[in-house]
């Protein structure tokens, strides 16, 4: 699945950021890498862009972005260096 | 003289470093992105330490002109040194740039900001073992507090002077750092000497501009290809990402490493979004805050504050003309200085108390972390309307002044969206036509409530309006807009920051009307006062002014405003003399009509298209420049300003006609 389905108080794990150029450099410049640890905080009152907290920084992207984020559930340790 | 860099992530606090450093007054905002053009000073300590101020930055692979800034700046001018502003509170981003910064070669200090908001979750940083990792020195310090900032700078000037840069060390896996070693023996005659590892890590990355500037060909590209490739294939990731792991990698085990562990609860940021965010109150919310400080300033304090500093100039005046009449003063003169600069300045310094509540609580929102919270609640509709959530933060600067609102337009990143916005901030009262919509609101509806927040409803409506006519056309084209933005921790902006903030825009306000107010109300005076009167010209001392220079000017251009009910030369003159300042509006009126608004303008529909005219067509010449600036485009400006105008025309016809029938309609 990916961030678009994601789910407001979720715990995911990065799999795979998709996409290229631009927007793909800024997703993983901004930290969101295979391993990353995501939690959704909360949503906009229209549902969309969508809250998320990672390496201890609040970010907040649209779900249609969040499209190319690759996650699974929980949160898994072992890739996290 | 050296030069240092203060260079970081957005919303570190460079800003409040650099004013703190220099002494200088820059605008600080509690939102990312709040500098977006490079600044300059001089340390107040030593004056041959130059020091720069660049826009935030999250890596050095820009995307937004004001991140091609920075990057500009650290590559192509080298800087003696870089003064890398850390944020403490989210130290791992942080890091992650000064990962990069430290392969440029050039020396550097890293400076901790914010260390206050760890110690709030019991968390202390190891700062000898944190230096001795990134292999450069560390500071703590406390921008908004001004703690040791003196000793960070002291330190960048020294490393400035001796010109040691922090060694290169491998951050990278072993396959990695194994092919930029390869990469390095390829080009080797093409790497610059300092700088050299950044410049690796780029062509490893593939990064257009870095090999156009070191001027690789196309053969030296496809070798190099080749052996990224195999990386790749080798580790099964691609290039970009295997650079972007290894780098966060090593900042995330660094803040581990220094950082001991915290409480683990909730912050005061999390505790307030809960209901700040909250999914049914946070619209009425923003919104209610935002329009009830424009309501507390402009009927609220305006109410009390507008008679009192009347009466206020009225006795000034009086004052002014007995002492005249006492030093026998020609009549030129004291016609001068009490209808013209009495009357056109004066009018619009009564407006100042309003305007110091307007721009306190605008510095208030910029600094507490608000603002950046109404770019994310509000996306979604906004995108509707062609525009971005982004576009918010613009906005609503906008209604403090034009001029920076236009400015801050740079931090949208999709070009049809930030054009948009640039188009459109003007639209919303400015504080200089607070004081035009209190003259019309006075004079049409005493003592209304509504008149005020009704010039703010018509500015979003014209701007909702122009981002559904134009966005998704073939000039404002519809696209996925990478939409990404950081949510700053909220802080009570200090008592220094609120003052100097607010003091900043109202001298700039009263800058204007000492200089441009000033002439624009002498020159409506000279033009109003002299005219050919009995085949000569001269001055008219007490003959009709219709003879005047001015009224000659405003007849002429008054039948293209008959249509909307004000073609009588004396508002047609103030519309025209409100493209100098809007300001100007009320003091040319005030000039122009001693005895009072003309009769057209006190009709409820003439007045209110005269009003509605001069809120949306084409703003001051200030703004004006911004907007040429921004849209780099001549043909694209002459657009703009056509469309705003015409647009402030056909509402002020639609108003005038519509309102003309409803009076009629009601009468009979």
């Amino acid at each position: 699945m990916t961030l678009e389905q994601a789910k407001v108080g979720q715990t995911f794990t990065v799999l795979h950021v998709r996409g290229e150029g631009a927007l793909r450099r800024r997703l993983l410049d901004l930290g969101i890498l295979p391993g990353t640890a995501i939690e959704i905080t909360g949503a906009a009152p229209l549902g969309d862009p969508i809250e998320l907290t990672l390496r201890g920084y609040t970010l907040t992207l649209r779900r249609a972005d969040g499209a190319l984020v690759e996650v699974t559930p929980g949160q898994r340790r072992d890739r996290l260096w | 003289m050296v030069t240092i860099a203060l260079a970081g992530v957005p919303n570190a606090g460079k800003t409040t470093l650099f004013n703190a450093l220099t002494g200088d007054r820059q605008p600080v905002g509690n939102w990312p992105g709040a500098t977006v053009a490079r600044l300059e000073g001089v340390w107040r300590r030593d004056a041959s330490v130059r020091i720069l101020d660049l826009p935030g930055v999250c890596s050095l692979s820009p995307y937004t002109p004001e991140e091609a800034i920075t990057r500009r700046v650290l590559t192509g001018e080298r800087p003696d040194a870089i003064l890398n502003l850390v944020d403490g509170a989210s130290l791992e981003r942080s890091l992650y740039l000064t990962t990069q910064l430290l392969e440029l070669g050039l020396p550097m200090v890293v400076a901790v900001n914010r260390l206050d908001l760890l110690e709030k979750r019991g968390q202390a940083l190891d700062l000898d073992l944190f230096s001795a990792r990134l292999g450069c020195p560390a500071v703590a310090i406390s921008a908004a507090r001004g703690t040791g900032v003196h000793q960070a700078a002291e330190l960048a000037a020294q490393a400035a002077r001796t010109g040691t840069p922090p060694k290169p060390f491998p951050l990278f896996s072993h396959r990695v750092e194994q092919a930029l070693s390869d990469i390095g023996v390829l080009a080797h005659d093409y790497l610059p000497q300092t700088g050299r590892r950044w410049y690796l890590v780029k062509l490893f990355e593939g990064d257009p501009p870095v090999q156009k500037a070191l001027g690789v060909g196309l053969a030296l590209r496809q070798r190099m290809d080749l052996v990224v490739s195999a990386c790749e294939e080798a580790v099964h990731d691609d290039r970009e990402e295997l650079i972007a792991a290894g780098r966060y990698a090593f900042a995330g085990q660094l803040a581990r490493r220094c950082l001991t562990r915290g409480r683990e609860s909730p912050s005061l940021t999390a505790r307030m979004d809960k209901l700040l965010l909250h999914p049914l109150l946070s619209l009425p919310l923003f919104l209610g805050t935002v329009l009830g400080m424009f309501w507390l300033a402009v009927h609220w304090v305006g109410g009390w504050t507008d008679q009192w500093m009347a009466a206020f100039f009225q006795r000034a005046c009086l004052l002014l003309s007995y002492a005249l009449g006492k030093l026998d003063c020609a009549p030129w003169l004291a016609s001068l200085l009490l209808d013209g600069v009495a009357a056109g300045v004066g009018t619009v310094l009564t407006f100042l108390p309003q305007l110091a509540v307007l721009f306190l609580c605008l510095t208030f929102l910029e600094g507490c972390g608000y603002l950046a919270r109404g770019a994310y609640l509000l996306d979604k509709a906004a995108r509707r309307f062609g525009l971005s959530g982004k576009s918010v933060v613009p906005y609503i600067l906008a209604c403090g002044c034009g001029v920076p609102g236009v400015l801050a337009c740079r931090t949208i990143h999709r070009e049809s969206c930030r054009r948009l916005t640039v188009i459109t901030a003007t639209f919303l009262p400015c504080g200089a036509k607070l004081p035009v919509i209190a003259l019309m609101a006075g004079a049409l509806f005493p003592g209304a409530w509504w008149a005020a927040p009704l010039a703010y409803l018509a500015g979003i409506a014209a701007i909702l309006l122009t981002g559904t006519l134009l966005g998704g056309t073939r000039w404002f084209p519809q696209g996925d807009t990478p939409f990404l933005l950081e949510l700053p921790p909220y802080r009570l902006p200090n008592l220094r920051d609120l003052v100097q903030g607010t003091v900043r825009r109202l001298g700039e306000f009263l800058k204007k009307a000492g200089s441009l107010l000033l002439l624009a109300s002498v020159a409506v005076w000279f033009a109003a006062g002299f005219g050919w009167s009995g085949g000569s010209f001269h001055y008219l001392a007490g003959e009709d002014p219709s003879r005047s220079l001015l009224a000659a000017l405003g007849t002429w251009l008054a039948p293209l405003f008959r249509p909307l009910g004000w073609g009588e030369w004396q508002p047609v003159v103030a519309a025209l003399m409100g493209e100098l300042a809007k300001e100007s509006i009320v003091g040319t009126l005030a000039v122009l009509c001693p005895q009072g608004l003309p009769l057209c303008l006190l009709d409820p529909a003439g007045g209110l298209s005269f009003l509605l005219f001069n809120l949306l067509c084409a703003p001051c010449l200030a703004a004006l420049s911004a907007i040429r600036q921004e849209l780099d485009s001549l043909r694209h400006f002459l657009l703009a300003v056509l469309w705003q105008t015409g647009l402030a025309w056909f509402t002020g016809l639609t108003v005038y006609q519509a309102g003309t029938l409803l009076i009629r309609i009601s009468g009979g």
